[in-house]
């Protein structure tokens, strides 16, 4: 009885050890596809056949060492009204996944907060969600006098909604903040 | 088995005299260690002989017809845990032997072995009531009750304990005898333990233990089941406790079984439900607690051998604060500027996302056996899974996938000779060996944070105790150990390149993911750990003790390998594959005086720690979702320096009063500035009325005074691009004192043969707002309002 017990824990002990030699993988760990990175923005503003793009590229995601890369087509018309669409890219994934598709399924999760400065003088909503809440994936954006100017677009995820179209009422947590420096002439 | 060994402190030495015939006397006095009083009724055995005795009213027992030579004395008391002490006679002697006497627990035939760890370290316990008055909260919030030990906390339910400034890795939980691996790395990850598994919980301040480890650069934290007196008798306990603030309560059950041959058989089980906690001005929304655990115990003891085998299992859901899941430094800068949290929701039940949802399982198996003029001999196995998913914010079809999915399994062989030696040296040496897998489950579809690894260690130590002369003791103890990480991890090629790891890892790169490569770092640590001190013992109770320990810990996984976007914390936090070891000298003094009415303690101590690792706030790094703080592991020369002071008065038999004042400085010797996370200096102070007749009535009021650390590293200057400017963080300022009245009532009432003892606790009664420094989501809310808790244990 006595050496039974001691036996039993013996063996139990071996066996556990022998099952952890065989078990010991070599393997390489599996590869993680971050399906909810973004790495590119694309602001498309259009008027009549004038197109402006404003794009955001951070490769290396939020966590790489590197800052996006900015790169602005062209500068703004003054005195004009385009409408905006905003396209939200992960590059890192070949073929590129489009986010944008994910926030119109949730667009009552969801929404853009603008905000303009210099000779980037207004921006208005041109979408709602179903509640009849706006979502800003579309929007108009005026230009004034020739100069330099802002545009921001801050993307909040499950915000206040409605709200009364400041970031501190809505809340939530921010996906995008992105601050373009364009010149209107 | 210290236990005897220590006690033998209190032994009168008679002058031995020389004979070869069997005709010595012992005689011996056998006494209550709380209150000294006699006790009567206790069985003396000599074992291996028919020599037996019992102790009279006056505690006295007599032994005659011995012969020159050791013997082994078991010593045991229904109410006591049985001892065995060893007893040289060469003459006529006399032995004095306290047993711990548990008069609240007279039914029960468990009793707490509150045998002393070390004998020269700074070492506290936590007995039943202690446990008791914090049934409702967790281990973390128990342990505070030691003067000198604090939390970092994650909101009010996860609670990791600090020990004289460290914490973490630093500090290393022996539960049931098993070495936790529950991926304590984290700032946010507490013990997996279940406070009401244990009936006595020591606690050592420093890495004076080596037996368990040399890398407690903080302090060893110990539990221990109740031991069980080997009796025929069946017998349980209750519990149920309900608290206004979270809306809930928790409850436990224990069933024993225990049999004269000394096999015992105990099964236990806890559960917690807590919904939303609240501040004294809003609701902290999303706090709630889910909390399982259950355990079963079935072992034989005697005195030749025995064995236990053990398994528990516990689970655990906590939500963590909605507010504090922030998206970027301007949210944080918002937080900071704010009063209130900026998600406030009516009180619910419900956890919603950011939740932790963890389950630890644990298995043991272990022997014991006594050889005959060698020692005790004990070897056990043990086995653990830790299995930790943290849900976050996330939309699509990613609603409800885990962020984090890491499963640590961890295997350890340990086994020790306590080697029979004169009865004025005690010999312990022993060695372990470990193996550890961790599994970042790719699933979850989110860079990993840790990789996947696995870890090697193999150790070994010898302790040793020296009985110098009566009521004087040094100890020494060495231990050595290896430590192996075989790590596979993804580096995206920018952060490679911007840690310059290619001339010092380039080799470890076996493949390349578009612009990542997959490394296989392996990295080899060995520690060396000694510790030496001395302890001497007045015969009015005043003590005496100094202890120096040299440790040695390695960097843990987190410090390795940490790279990427901390999703619950919103930050970027960046390891180093450099990391060398932490290497602590620490020197602590301690004069006590424990008996008597006035009783007191001062401790003051140093600790010089070379390579100390530290994470801290660096900077920002700039991404679509705006700027992101990222902290960094660095390391340093660090320096604590710290005192701790309690003192208790009992004024007249029902007054008493109990003072306590806690204070460490932490200072980064190489930059000259004070470390991060040390806590604020502590005064307690309490008042204790107690009127025994009346059901054991005792009341209590007490007072926690939190100074403000004004001690803390500087702030950082962030990029804000909602402002459009450089900014402070205001990430490392410090909230300001407080000061937190609680009240407790405590009685004792029969019930039929059995009794019910009821405890009610008010904390915070003045249910003041207040934010700690080292609550890590103190940027966001206010800490937990008042609390009223009722708390009923059955004994059956």
């Amino acid at each position: 009885m006595k050496t039974s017990i001691f036996r039993k824990g013996l063996t139990i002990a071996a066996v556990a050890l022998l099952f952890q030699a065989c078990s010991s993988d070599d393997n390489a760990p599996g590869d993680v596809h971050d399906e909810e990175l973004i790495t590119t923005i694309t602001v498309t503003l259009t008027n009549g056949g004038n197109t402006i793009t404003l794009v955001s590229r951070d490769l290396d995601g939020p966590e790489g060492p590197n800052d996006p890369e900015i790169d602005i087509s062209g500068p703004l018309a003054t005195n004009t009204t385009y409408n905006g669409a905003i396209t939200l890219l992960n590059e890192a994934e070949n073929p590129a996944e489009n986010i944008t598709e994910e926030i119109e399924e949730e667009d009552e999760a969801h929404q853009f907060f603008f905000s303009t400065s210099g000779s980037v003088t207004g921006t208005g909503y041109s979408d709602q969600d179903g509640n009849g809440n706006p979502v800003g994936l579309s929007f108009t954006l005026e230009t004034g006098a020739a100069g330099n100017g802002t545009f921001g677009l801050v993307l909040r995820h499950e915000p206040k909604k409605p709200n009364d179209g400041t970031l501190a009422d809505a809340g939530g947590a921010t996906d995008i903040d992105q601050t373009f420096n364009v010149a209107v002439q | 088995m210290k236990l005897h060994l220590t006690l033998s402190i209190l032994l009168v030495f008679n002058l031995w005299g020389w004979s070869q015939q069997c005709t010595h006397v012992l005689t011996g006095e056998i006494n209550d260690l709380h209150d000294h009083s006699p006790l009567q009724g206790a069985q003396i055995w000599v074992v291996g002989t028919t020599f037996k005795a019992t102790s009279d009213a006056q505690g006295k027992f007599l032994i005659q017809g011995l012969c020159t030579t050791t013997y082994e004395l078991e010593v045991s008391h229904p109410e006591c845990s049985t001892q065995f002490k060893t007893v040289r006679i060469s003459g006529d002697r006399s032995v004095q032997i306290t047993l711990e006497h548990h008069i609240e627990e007279l039914e029960e035939v468990l009793v707490t072995a509150k045998a002393s760890k070390t004998n020269s370290a700074a070492e506290y316990n936590l007995g039943q009531e202690s446990i008791e008055k914090h049934a409702g909260g967790s281990l973390g919030d128990a342990l505070k009750e030691i003067n000198g030990v604090s939390s970092l906390n994650t909101g009010g339910t996860i609670v990791k304990p600090i020990i004289n400034g460290l914490s973490g890795s630093r500090v290393l939980i022996m539960n049931q005898g098993v070495r936790m691996q529950d991926m304590e790395w984290g700032e946010e990850h507490a013990p997996n333990v279940d406070l009401n598994t244990a009936g006595n919980i020591a606690l050592i301040k420093g890495a004076g233990a080596l037996e368990y480890g040399g890398d407690a650069i903080g302090g060893v934290i110990i539990t221990e089941a109740k031991r069980v007196v080997p009796k025929d008798s069946l017998f349980g306990h209750i519990l149920l406790n309900g608290a206004t603030n979270g809306r809930g309560g928790n409850t436990s059950g224990g069933l024993t079984k225990s049999f004269s041959n000394g096999i015992y058989a105990h099964i236990q089980g806890s559960y917690k439900y807590m919904g939303d906690t609240e501040a004294p001005d809003y609701v902290l929304s999303n706090t709630g607690v889910r909390e399982g655990a259950f355990s079963f115990q079935l072992g034989k003891q005697g005195y030749k051998q025995g064995f236990e085998f053990y398994y528990s299992y516990f689970k655990t859901k906590i939500a963590i604060l909605k507010s504090a899941h922030i998206g970027n430094t301007d949210d944080l800068i918002d937080a900071i500027n704010n009063a209130e949290p900026n998600y406030i929701a009516p009180f619910t039940y419900d956890i919603g996302k950011p939740y932790q949802d963890v389950a630890h399982h644990l298995v043991k198996i272990n022997y014991y056996r006594r050889f005959e003029g060698l020692g005790k001999w004990f070897i056990q196995y043990d086995f653990q899974r830790n299995h930790r998913l943290e849900f976050d914010t996330r939309i699509g079809d990613n609603r409800d996938r885990p962020s984090i999915d890491l499963q640590l399994d961890t295997h350890t062989w340990r086994t020790y000779l306590q080697w029979k030696t004169s009865e004025n040296f005690a010999l312990k040496t022993g060695v372990n060996a470990g193996y550890q897998d961790n599994f970042a489950n790719p699933s979850t579809g989110v860079k990993r944070l840790i990789p996947d690894y696995n870890k090697y260690d193999f150790g070994f130590f010898a302790t040793s105790e020296y009985y110098w002369r009566p009521n004087t003791t040094v100890d020494a103890a060495f231990r050595y150990d290896f430590n192996r990480i075989d790590a596979k991890k993804f580096y995206s090629k920018s952060r490679w390149d911007e840690r310059g790891y290619q001339e010092d890892f380039g080799d470890d790169i076996i493949g390349e993911f578009g612009n990542r490569w997959l490394v296989n770092p392996v990295l080899d640590f060995h520690n060396f750990s000694f510790s030496t001190g001395l302890s001497h013992t007045w015969e009015d109770g005043k003590s005496f003790r100094f202890n120096y320990t040299l440790a040695q810990r390695a960097p843990n996984p987190s410090e390795l390998f940490s790279d990427g976007l901390h999703h619950s914390a919103a930050r970027i936090e960046l390891g180093d594959l450099r990391m060398q070891q932490e290497t602590s000298h620490k020197f602590g003094l301690s004069f006590a005086k424990e008996q008597g009415p006035f009783q007191y303690e001062l401790s003051p101590f140093v600790n010089l720690i070379d390579n100390f690792i530290l994470l801290e706030p660096t900077g920002t790094q700039l991404s679509l979702a705006g700027a992101f703080p990222v902290w960094t592991y660095r390391q340093t020369a660090a320096r604590l320096l710290g005192i701790d002071l309690s003192a208790s008065y009992d004024w007249t038999g029902q007054w008493q009063s109990k003072h306590a004042f806690s204070l460490v400085k932490g200072t980064d010797t190489d930059k000259n500035i004070p470390l991060i996370n040390i806590p604020p200096v502590r005064f307690n102070n309490g008042i204790i009325y107690q009127i025994p007749q009346w059901h054991g009535l005792q009341l209590e009021l007490d007072s926690a005074f939190v100074f403000e650390q004004n001690e803390t590293p500087p702030n950082i200057w962030v990029f804000s691009p909602d402002q459009q400017q450089d900014v402070e963080l205001k990430i490392n300022d410090a909230p300001g004192a407080y000061h937190l009245l609680g009240f407790g009532a405590r009685a004792t009432f029969p019930l039929g043969k059995r009794k019910i003892t009821a405890h009610l606790r008010v904390d915070n009664l003045l249910n003041n707002s207040y934010r700690d420094y080292l609550n890590r989501l103190r940027y966001f809310a206010d800490d937990m309002g008042r609390n009223t808790s009722l708390l009923i244990r059955y004994n059956f």
